[in-house]
């Protein structure tokens, strides 16, 4: 019963116990598998959902009386399946008009067949272009794809998005209606419309990689239970769609999360690039990251996270922060910001060149952004200017630029460390 | 599956257009319906007079009340419907944005509803 | 001369109802529906899905963008039109006044426009 060890109760495991692991490891490995087929042959995300819980049910039982199937997931479509047309069958004694539904479901889709194996692919990608169709609100897509695609419960979702759980679920009901009733198919986008409906759902992954990354809110700056399953949703684009792009976020993504265990204190304060304790970066993660990079490159389309992640990989190629190649890293931000022009790109492009060619070439370009009134709010175009002072020894106007830059941070982190960074001044 | 597009752009801009450019954006608009007559897509659809010609009707407690102009006030006016006949969103979405005024104003696709057809 | 009815309802209003109020309603309109299909007046009408299934369109220099959301956000949203043919605008408002939504709602009346081309 109770007090033996993991490895004792292996050995004596009794037929129902490991039946009961079989019905788990098919869950955890299978699920989402399993619910995306099961979404295009009933075509209904809400009924989808209830077969696949009935087939894990029936799996429990009849798994216990005839063994575990060779191939779980083949089994647990077709239950599901069975499933629903049963419970349709069911409600249709109320609504004669669902009995047409059971019939239709039956008779076009068919029993499952072992080749459906080969659309299971397939069935994940149509789950992900439908969950980040761009009409659906912008945080419905988020919160629809880590529902469906990654299995996270509304609880977990809303947790990780600071909202309350009922917002969470009432967001994802109204999607799933916008699906039903609208009708957005479930489908992959033809080629023509390919590059930007994948631009959509690459925003949708890197949303949820920031706000797991840098959190835009809050006292924590990382969440890192979204930033793993923005890599895992990354991964699984790039394993079903290899484009280029799709392979430039995942390495972004990767190369990012390399410096993970260095980019904080343990206190939970902001450690700069430059002061990182480099030999904590994660090696493999640096090496998968700059492979991936490199693939992208050659392919010769080049876009903006592809840009973003070989800046990325520069860094990261550096054994410290003075051998950085600061020319490289700004003839990328120049390419980047020729591609996707934005004032917060060219506030890059100068930070880096303030570092090739010092402080004052910075300080001149980010005052003409600024004399443009684009960046007057952000924070870190101050930051960076107060850093542009400090090196120049002009300690009255960085401790302005400091100030104002704090009164415009909302992270509880980075206004620690621009505290910080005005309180040394002083020194 | 039927959806009904709803037409909106800025009465001041078309009116604005030189004259050959709303000729052809007109020409096109005509175009459009006719490609659309032909392949099945087109169920109905009209343009209509300017919001200026517009009244809205309300009925409280047996009282009607009678108002000049549209219901809403908005930067773009409805400027016409078409009612399409379409397998799905993707497909009337992309119905919806070969029509002309797309390129100057919005397009606002919605479902008939297909509840209790009694 | 044609008249685009447009009927704007508040969708949570309607929600909101009881059970019976809301079979009421429903069963006015129907009536008001038959009615008008019988009449000379009718040429058109659908009943829309709600609000939050609209999805609107714009082209612009070739690109298109989707959002999702009706064009107009509004206090009373677009709930289904009626396109009708009345030999004046007097005419015309009396149909819509005799609609049932328009106790609850309102209607717009829109003439539709008529091109000289073909």
């Amino acid at each position: 019963m109770t007090g033996g060890a993991a490895g004792e109760r292996a050995v004596n495991a009794s037929p129902e116990d490991r039946v009961r692991e079989a019905v788990d490891a098919a869950y955890r490995n299978e699920s989402r598998r399993v619910l995306a087929t099961l979404i295009r042959l009933l075509g209904d995300f809400e009924l989808a959902e209830e077969a696949l819980h009935d087939a894990f049910a029936a799996a429990l039982d009849r798994w216990q009386r005839d063994g575990v199937p060779a191939n779980p997931r083949a089994w647990l479509v077709s239950a599901g399946r069975f499933r629903a047309i049963d419970r349709i069958r069911r409600r249709a004694r109320q609504d004669r008009s669902l009995e047409k539904l059971a019939e239709e479901i039956e008779t076009t889709t068919g029993p499952v067949q072992p080749e459906d194996d080969k659309a299971v692919p397939d069935d994940r990608l149509r789950l992900v272009f439908t969950c980040c169709h761009p009409a659906l609100p912008a945080d419905a897509q988020v919160a629809l794809t880590l529902r469906e695609v990654c299995g996270l419960t509304t609880e977990e979702i809303a947790r990780a998005f600071l909202s309350p759980a009922p917002t969470v679920a009432q967001r994802i009901v109204r999607a799933k209606r916008k699906i039903r009733e609208a009708r957005i198919p479930y489908e992959t986008p033809s080629p023509g419309d390919l590059p930007e409906r994948l631009d959509g759902v690459l925003r949708v992954i890197y949303l949820v990689f920031n706000e797991g990354y840098s959190a835009s809110a809050g006292d924590s700056v990382t969440r890192p239970d979204l930033s793993g399953e923005a890599i895992r949703l990354g991964r699984l684009v790039v394993e079903l769609l290899p484009e280029p792009e799709a392979s430039g976020l995942l390495a972004l993504m990767l190369l990012h999360e390399s410096r993970r265990a260095a980019r904080t204190t343990p206190e939970g304060d902001i450690v700069l690039l430059e002061d990182q304790d480099r030999s904590l970066w994660d090696r493999g993660l640096i090496a998968e990251g700059g492979a991936l990079v490199e693939g992208a490159l050659r392919s010769g389309r080049i876009g903006p996270y592809t840009l973003q992640a070989a800046i990325s990989a520069v860094h990261a190629e550096a054994p410290t922060a003075e051998e950085t190649d600061w020319n490289q890293i700004v003839g990328l931000y120049g390419l980047l910001a020729r591609i996707v022009p934005s004032p917060v790109v060219e506030l890059n492009r100068a930070v880096a060149v303030a570092m090739r060619d010092g402080p004052e070439a910075g300080l001149k370009l980010v005052d003409a952004l600024l004399a443009r009134g684009e960046l007057e709010d952000y924070h870190l175009a101050h930051a960076a200017r107060a850093d542009f002072f400090r090196r120049l020894g002009r300690e009255q106007e960085a401790r302005a630029s400091y100030e104002h830059a704090i009164a415009l941070a909302r992270q509880g982190p980075e206004k620690r460390f621009l505290m910080r960074r005005l309180a040394e001044l002083a020194r | 599956m039927r959806y009904l597009c709803l037409v909106y752009a800025e009465e001041r801009q078309i009116d604005s257009l030189p004259k050959d450019e709303m000729d052809r954006f007109f020409k096109e608009c005509a175009d459009c319906s006719d490609e659309l007559k032909e392949s099945g897509h087109f169920l109905a659809g009209e343009a209509l007079q300017p919001v200026c010609t517009a009244t809205t009707v309300r009925v409280r407690g047996h009282r009607s009340s009678v108002t000049d102009g549209p219901f809403a006030e908005t930067k773009e006016q409805l400027g016409g419907f078409c009612l399409i006949e379409a397998k799905d969103l993707n497909e009337a979405v992309r119905i919806a944005s070969s029509m002309p005024p797309a390129r100057y104003g919005s397009i606002e696709v919605r479902p008939i509803s297909t509840a209790d057809p009694r | 001369m044609r008249y685009l009815c447009l009927i704007y309802v508040e969708e949570k209003k309607l929600e909101g109802m009881s059970r019976e109020e809301a079979e009421i309603q429903f069963n006015e309109c129907l009536a008001n529906s038959r009615r008008l299909k019988n009449s000379r007046n009718y040429i058109a009408a659908d009943p829309l899905e709600p609000v939050e299934t609209a999805t609107t369109i714009r082209v612009r220099g070739g690109k298109m963008t989707m959002t999702d959301g009706p064009f107009a956000e509004t206090k009373e949203q677009l709930a289904g039109y009626y396109l009708i043919e009345a030999g004046s605008r007097e005419e015309a408002l009396r149909i819509a006044s005799q609609m049932p939504q328009t106790k609850y709602g309102s209607v717009e009346v829109r003439p539709v426009k008529k091109f000289d081309i073909d």
